[in-house]
């Protein structure tokens, strides 16, 4: 089931598939390759707004496809100081490009210690291969 | 195999029908200006083509007047037409909701028939018919669920269970109501798994919605107990009736300990589905939930005359514009009578019959969701030798002239195909869907190919739904 | 008769495939004490029995087409062309159901795509859905989208939005704790009047439900409360007629942001209050919270136009508690009448019915006007329908026209105790001048005659 699917290091992730790379002061945030897979083609993404709060494995978002859509869940607390406004126009890019493109926020980190709670790239491929 | 969409017919200055002016003595129309619209931009198309254009637009549709339809769960039984027939008798389709009670007697006796009949096959105690669908009656039920648990003192319950193989409109339903909905999981004979329900069950339960026989097209083997469970701890039993063709006289929900149920006209009662509607629905409750119910209801009074009567302090009020779908009571009161009491044992005998006949058949190629005997449908869970999935399974029976059975529902089974055949159709139909699932399963393993590129036959292929979600044009 | 077409012979060789001694094993998982229960709802009727039976019925009932009728109050008669009936009994769209199947569904999705794209037309709003169940629904599910977009706990509505569209609201709404606020109706100098529509509308307020023309039959400027609505953040929802869209100022020209309708006048039988058709439309961007099915267009891998329910990861099928509504059919037949009845009309002759709906109206207006002790309480301009006040109660006037052969009006003393001496009467294009007259002549006499 996860073969093929892509889990770079130096990134932390949640159980519900969202993965968090620190950049600087800011964490940035989006969905896995696993998570994208399992979608199926990303039609539309509902982001929070510049400026709002997102709290550690609540709600953020939804990203939706033809089938399904799903609640994304915030790896942790703070600001959001950006989204990514490409994905109102080209929702795919969450597909085609996961890790990079297709990121969904950038967050001011509250508690950067929250960043531990997370698994890093190992636990994360151990948990998707135990489906 | 494209038609035309009216705005590309539309021709300016094309005649189209006319009323004639009223013959009343003329006068400007003195509305101001700034109340009036400038352009009408309707198109502009003449009787004879938009017959022509919307007849053609109907041939693209299969239907169960041309085509076998086991959609599980819906219940696409044969419509029949004397019910479009009184429905369509000018003392049915010409009368006015507010019309005086006087002027519509025969009316209400239909409706206090139908409230009547449903409560005698259900075995409950009072019946509404103004829902305008099944997720309506939901919506009613769970309302009076809530008021009722106010007025036992109960407003501290908050959350409703309800079973992992439900079908969505369920837990919609219970969040609009503003309930936390807790998914109860099924165990591996397609029953409520009746330990996690005990753990769940205390306080803070306002009640279970159950369908029944379940999504899975199964009777639940503990169902008593299951409503027993509920009651003691302080809970409700919502009925959702979808599934009611397989229980026609043979077990009332009522005597199962369901304190309210819908159920839905559009399917066990016959009223055509209309391509997504109208529906219908009946609410029946037990003697306490009964106060409760939506208003308008119609009563008899002692001078043998009927009613509208919403006087009904503790009603969770009124959920639709006037009475509910009248049209389609008038076509569920003639069903109901030319079935009679002999009827009801006979619908759902055949549909259980057929359902079981044709899972064994299709276990044969078809791995059966659940190992035991099924009601009115039966959920198979994919390809026995794999090769193909369900999705592709359902394309290439459009190829052989079928409307696919339900695909992907419930969600617990994986690969879900849901099949209720119905009892109208002869054994000589399900014959030759069985020999068709059969040579699918053969084609998936010899040219799987042909499966995942299906449909080939109909007006039109698979269709981009990803690109008609992402960038959505709703009008011409 | 229960349509079971199979045989003896066949049910055995079925029960032989199975293994099975009789039908009854198959239901052995039904515990005994509940199992076959004594039904009884009378004998099985033939075909030609129970037509007996229900035409016996039919008779008991008084069609409103044929003789005078001036009921409106939310079900118009209207004039139907034959065609619409014609069209709505193709059974390849009556007996078909939701198009879940869109290669094999296309009639039925085609119709919605055109039913959506008429409505936009006729209203002037960017979006509409393939239909909800009613008018009062399509209110109450305005409401809810108003405090989703919004997240605001507030709803004024205007007293003049149809009694049981706000009853609706009421019970859609009653569990969530929002403050639901209505203007008060008064009659002054001889005419209704709204009080606390405006003054209400504040930065709290989700949205605000407007009727246009009003329960009463006016027609208003809707700027000024819009105005101030769009200025404290909040929607605007105006409930419309759609007859009236021949000739009034759409919602969409408003700036309305949802706008709510009964479609039942568009060709629909009154046929007792349903089954009708619900119209919700909205502003594009807030397409994502509008319930409902949606309908949009595609292709296949051939590049030929089809169409599909789209934007369903908004509903009950696949978001479960999270769906915008727990709404699963829609009115889908009926709006093919919808449909049909546009088309058939076209611009002129929706124009033409609407026109000829005013003018009758006015003409009954101005008749009975003439009467000593009748005011016409509804302030010009109104559409088709106008409430009149006698020294009567109204219930007394309508029971008096009545034994004259005539249906009367709405009586508005049961939705506003006010009002217990007013009727709202409705004429429309199948009116004729000597109904209205002999209406005039019955409300004279009942009135105890001058003028």
């Amino acid at each position: 089931m996860s073969e093929g699917t892509t889990v770079p290091d130096g990134r932390r992730y949640t159980k519900e598939h969202e993965w968090a790379l620190v950049d600087g002061d800011v964490i940035v945030i989006g969905i896995t390759d696993f998570a994208q897979h399992e979608l199926g083609d990303v039609v539309y993404v509902e982001l929070p707004r510049v400026g709002g709060r997102v709290a550690a494995f609540k709600e953020f978002g939804v990203v939706e496809s033809v089938k399904a859509a799903s609640d994304l869940y915030s790896p942790l607390t703070g600001e959001v100081v950006a989204v990514n406004g490409d994905l109102g126009e080209h929702p795919e890019l969450v597909n085609e490009s996961p890790y990079d493109r297709g990121w969904m926020m950038r967050v001011r980190a509250e508690d950067l210690a929250e960043l531990d709670q997370l698994m890093d790239a190992q636990a994360y491929r151990q948990l998707i291969e135990q489906g | 195999m494209t038609e035309a969409l009216l705005s590309e017919l539309s021709t300016p200055g094309r005649e189209t029908i006319r009323i004639g002016r009223p013959n009343v003595p003329a006068h400007a129309i003195d509305i101001p200006r700034e109340l009036l619209r400038d352009e009408l931009p309707l198109p502009e198309v003449g009787e004879p083509e938009v017959v022509r254009h919307f007849t053609r637009v109907s041939r693209l549709n299969v239907s169960i007047d041309t085509n076998f339809y086991p959609l599980g769960s819906c219940t696409m039984k044969y419509n029949p037409k004397v019910n479009d027939a009184m429905a369509a008798l000018p003392g049915m389709r010409g009368i006015h909701p507010l019309q005086p009670e006087e002027t519509v007697q025969g009316a209400l006796q239909i409706i206090h028939a139908v409230q009547e009949l449903i409560a005698r096959i259900t075995g409950f105690d009072a019946v509404s018919l103004t829902p305008a669908a099944g997720a309506q009656g939901e919506l009613a039920g769970l309302l009076m669920i809530r008021a009722a648990q106010h007025a036992r003192g109960q407003e501290h319950r908050r959350r409703v269970l309800i079973p992992d193989s439900a079908h969505g409109t369920n837990p919609a339903t219970a969040a609009m109501v503003g309930y936390e909905v807790v998914t109860l999981p099924s165990d591996p004979r397609g029953n409520v798994d009746l330990e996690a329900l005990e753990d769940l069950l205390d306080e803070t339960v306002a009640g279970l919605m159950i369908t029944v026989p379940s999504t899975l097209g199964l009777f639940d083997e503990a169902m008593l107990r299951v409503s027993e469970l509920v009651h003691r701890a302080g809970g409700l039993v919502y009925g959702d009736g979808a599934n009611l063709n397989a229980l026609l006289g043979i077990a009332r929900p009522r005597d199962l300990g369901l304190d309210v149920m819908h159920s839905n006209l559009h399917k066990t009662f016959t009223t055509p589905h209309g391509g997504g509607g109208p529906g219908s629905s009946a609410i029946a409750a037990t003697a306490e939930l009964a106060p409760f119910l939506p208003i308008p209801f119609v009563v008899r009074g002692s001078d043998g005359g009927y009613r509208l009567d919403a006087d009904r302090p503790a009603s969770i009020g009124r959920l639709g514009s006037f009475q509910g779908h009248f049209g389609m009571l008038v076509r569920a009161y003639t069903y109901i009578r030319m079935l009679g009491t002999p009827g009801l044992r006979e619908v759902s005998e055949a549909a259980v019959l057929n359902a079981n006949y044709l899972r064994s058949r299709l276990s044969q190629s078809y791995r059966v969701a659940h190992d035991r005997t099924c009601m009115h449908e039966v959920v198979l869970a994919g390809l026995r030798a794999n090769g193909a999935r369900t999705l592709d399974v359902a394309k290439r029976l459009l190829d052989y002239g079928y409307h696919p059975p339900t695909i992907y529902f419930p969600l617990v089974v994986p690969e879900a195909m849901m099949i209720e055949p119905t009892e109208t159709e002869t054994k000589a139909t399900l014959d030759a869907f069985v020999e068709t699932m059969l040579t699918i399963a053969q084609e998936a393993q010899r040219d799987p190919e042909l499966l995942r590129t299906a449909p080939h036959t109909t007006p039109v292929g698979r269709l981009d739904e990803a690109t008609a979600a992402r960038n959505p044009v709703l009008h011409w | 008769m229960a349509f079971v077409p199979l045989t003896d012979a066949e049910r055995d060789s079925m029960l032989e495939t199975l293994g099975l001694p009789s039908t009854d094993t198959l239901f052995e998982v039904i515990p005994e004490s509940v199992r076959f229960p004594d039904i009884d709802i009378g004998p099985a009727l033939t075909e030609m029995e129970v037509t007996a039976q229900v035409e016996a019925l039919a008779e008991l009932n008084r069609p409103a087409y044929g003789a005078p009728f001036f009921l409106g109050a939310g079900a118009y008669r209207h004039f139907i062309p034959a065609a619409v009936g014609a069209l709505m009994s193709r059974s390849e769209f009556s007996t078909s159901y939701t198009p879940y199947q869109p290669e094999v569904s296309q009639g039925t999705l085609q119709m919605s795509f055109e039913f959506q794209s008429l409505i936009c037309d006729l209203t002037g709003m960017e979006v509409t859905n393939a239909s909800v169940y009613d008018g009062a629904s399509a209110v109450a599910e305005a409401a809810l989208m108003a405090l989703r977009l919004t997240g605001r706990e507030r709803i004024v509505v205007s007293a003049g939005v149809h009694p049981h569209y706000r009853q609706a609201l009421e019970a859609y709404v009653g569990p969530r704790g929002i403050d639901l606020v209505t203007s008060e109706i008064v009659v002054e100098n001889g005419t209704l009047r709204e009080i606390g529509l405006v003054e209400a509308i504040d930065d709290r307020t989700a949205c605000c439900i407007v009727s246009q023309p009003t329960f009463f039959g006016e027609i208003r400027d809707l700027a000024e409360a819009f105005d101030k609505l769009h200025a404290a953040g909040g929607l605007a929802v105006e409930v419309y007629n759609p007859t009236s869209l021949g000739l009034l100022k759409p919602p969409g020209a408003w700036g309305a942001d949802i706008a709510a309708a009964e479609g039942q006048p568009l060709g629909i039988s009154l046929s007792f209050g349903g089954p009708y058709v619900g119209l919700l439309s909205c502003r594009r961007d807030l397409v994502r919270q509008l319930p409902g099915r949606i309908v949009g267009m595609a292709k296949d891998a051939e590049g030929r136009r089809g169409f599909v329910l789209t934007l369903q990861a908004r509903e009950q099928h696949i978001r479960r508690e999270k769906a915008t509504s727990n709404i699963c059919t829609s009115q889908t037949l009926i709006s093919l009448g919808a449909a049909s009845y546009l088309a058939l009309l076209g611009p002129s002759g929706l124009r033409e019915v609407a026109e000829a709906c005013w003018h009758v109206a006015r003409y009954a207006a101005d008749q009975l006007g003439a009467i000593l002790s009748v005011e016409v309480i509804t302030p010009r301009p109104f559409f088709h329908e106008f409430a009149i006040r006698t020294p009567h109660p109204a219930r007394d006037v309508n029971n008096r026209l009545l034994e004259h052969g005539i249906i009367g009006g709405y009586e508005l003393g049961r939705a506003y105790p006010e009002l217990e001496n007013a009727l709202l009467l409705c004429c429309t294009e199948v009116t004729t001048r000597e109904q209205v007259d002999s209406l005039v002549a019955a409300v004279r006499e009942a009135v105890g005659g001058g003028g």
